[in-house]
């Protein structure tokens, strides 16, 4: 591995099992059409996320890390390999896991508040109560004073907002989230990724966050995995961020140790990203 | 454009219109101007007159026949959308459910829908008679594909993301349908919703003007029988007053259910 490291001590024990496991994990989309060649996105995967822990997956566009989350969540079965959720080898949905995808997920014909509320309603929590549960943790992440309206009625930050509000109400051990804050501008990235340390500071909950921000990665993350250029993209680094917590998204980024790394993982992460984009355009680097 | 002036320039249309029928079909272009003899640009026997029209409508209100005729329609234009809609929507959330079954049966779903639906109007009065249920039977024909086709559609262009989510967020096979396929296939419906009600309304005339002993369609079909333009254009009239109103009353109920879609007009005139 190009950039290693010591790992993280929870993960190294044996005594309690990490609370998501790949080991050489392989994604492929079968041809289409006959003459088409299969399409391996995702080539011998190993990564590990103990209990409690924060792990940022930073690499370049169409690298597969979409893809990767897809299959923790139990959405995608890998062609290879295994995925073990608290040790148990995971077979058919992750129900361990809370996501946050990528695309507009939010049910359009929900207001915020049903659109929260819904995780409780399908587990049959009663009504009343669920409403209630929901009206709080939409005033946890600053909605309160838009229970009522639909997704459309929402600017994207607080479609997001939603959304986060949505998968946590449910208390998932283990948290995915796919570029959660990608649409939004840098002020609200910054609003929004406080918000979401306060809230994990509060309840440690297992994180795999997808982004392409290693500014962002860096800021928020215990660990930071790279993956290469795909296709058949391969996690070709981690490193472990010693930054002190709690932690403010814009002080942080002006500790020398930030600076530090933030040289070191960039670096490794330029080739690739400069490789991924040529093979997007059709280049053979 | 303000609601105001909007009502007003679309009440103008009107005006104008029935002025020019008016003057054209009362007025006499003297003899000489255009042709030898004197006539009248729309000859009142084959146009009748707007006066005339409106005379015979209140007529028929007044003495109250009109209303017999038009409860008649208006049941069979309700049974045929109730019928249609609720067929529609159960054989279109079966064939977006089970794709087996919507591949056997595509090559006769279309077939079935491209059959021009007055042919089949005899046959029905054959098998149903000439009362009520043989129009019904008309317009649950057109009304059930235009409800099915958009229900199969609606559940088949769930967005991919959102049923995902819905998964993740522990909804069983029972929930999906009510939370997520239901309310995708209601909106989709609900856009056809005008078309639907037109056409069980359609239906329903049709079937009537081609053999029944009440209706509108029957009316005006009798009406036609002994040349009474006058009775011909005072049915269309009423008929034209009812669409609308069966209209504005759809569109009431759309607006209580789909309050959660993006209006385009809702903040902007
Ligand atoms: N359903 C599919 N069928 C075929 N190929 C797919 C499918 N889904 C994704 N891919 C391919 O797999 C690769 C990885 O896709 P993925 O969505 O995981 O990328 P990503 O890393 O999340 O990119 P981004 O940062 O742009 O979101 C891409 O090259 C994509 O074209
Ligand atoms: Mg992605």
């Amino acid at each position: 591995m190009a950039g290693s490291m010591s790992h993280s001590g929870a993960s190294a024990g044996d005594a309690s099992p990490c609370a998501v496991q790949l080991a050489g994990v392989q994604i492929v989309f079968p041809a289409r059409a006959k003459g088409e060649t299969a399409f391996i996105a995702v080539e011998g995967a190993d990564l590990e996320v103990a209990d409690g822990e924060f792990v940022a997956i930073v690499g370049p566009t169409g690298c597969g890390k979409s893809t990767l989350l897809n299959a923790t969540a139990g959405l995608l079965i890998p062609g290879a390999g295994t995925v073990s959720i608290f040790g148990a080898p995971l077979g058919g949905l992750n129900r361990q896991a809370g996501y946050l995808f990528q695309a507009e997920a939010l049910f359009p014909w929900k207001t915020a508040v049903e659109n929260v509320a819904i995780g409780l309603d399908v587990a049959g929590i009663p009504a009343g109560e669920a409403r209630e549960r929901a009206l709080a943790w939409l005033k946890r992440v600053g909605l309160a004073a838009f229970a009522d309206r639909y997704p459309h009625m929402l600017s994207g930050g607080q479609r997001k907002r939603v959304g986060l509000a949505q998968v946590l109400i449910r208390d998932p051990k283990i948290l995915l989230m796919d570029e959660p804050f990608g649409p939004l501008d840098a002020q609200t990235r910054q609003i929004m990724g406080n918000l979401l340390l306060d809230l994990w500071n509060a309840d440690r909950k297992a994180v795999l966050f997808v982004t392409h921000d290693l500014e962002e990665a860096i800021a928020l993350a215990d660990r930071v995995v790279i993956m290469g250029a795909g296709p058949a993209s391969r996690i070709i680094g981690q490193w472990r961020i010693d930054l002190p917590r709690p932690r403010d998204i814009a002080e942080v980024r002006l500790d020398p140790v930030f600076h530090a790394l933030h040289r070191e993982i960039w670096s490794a992460l330029k080739e690739e990203v400069v490789k991924g984009y040529l093979q997007s355009e059709g280049v053979t680097a | 454009m303000n609601r105001l002036v909007l009502h007003l320039l679309q009440v103008l249309v009107a005006v104008v219109l029935i002025a020019i029928w008016h003057f054209a079909s009362t007025i006499k272009i003297p003899a000489g101007l255009v042709s030898a003899k004197a006539f009248y640009p729309l000859d009142p026997f084959f146009f009748s007159t707007p006066l005339a029209v409106f005379e015979r409508t209140w007529r028929d209100f007044a003495t109250g026949v009109i209303w017999y005729h038009l409860g008649i329609t208006l049941l069979e234009t309700v049974l045929a959308f109730l019928i249609g809609a609720v067929g529609g929507v159960l054989v279109g959330f079966w064939f977006a459910r089970q794709q087996r079954v919507a591949a056997v049966f595509d090559p006769y779903v279309k077939m079935a829908n491209a059959l021009p639906r007055v042919v089949l109007a005899p046959i029905f009065a054959l098998w149903l008679g000439l009362g009520i249920w043989s129009k019904v039977a008309l317009g649950v024909t057109l009304v059930f594909f235009i409800v099915f086709f958009n229900v199969y559609q609606g559940v088949k262009e769930v967005s991919p993301t959102v049923l995902a989510n819905a998964r993740m967020l522990g909804m069983s096979e029972r929930q999906l349908l009510r939370h997520v396929y239901w309310p995708s296939a209601l909106s989709w419906m609900f856009s056809s919703l005008h078309t639907a009600v037109g056409f069980a309304l359609v239906g329903a005339v049709v079937g009537e003007y081609l053999g029944s002993a009440a209706g509108l369609g029957y009316r005006i079909h009798q009406a036609e029988g002994v040349f009474d333009v006058t009775g011909v254009f005072s049915g269309m009239l009423v008929l034209a007053v009812f669409v609308i109103i069966i209209d504005t009353f759809v569109s009431a109920i759309e607006n209580r259910l789909m309050v959660w879609r993006p209006t385009a007009a809702s903040n902007q005139r």
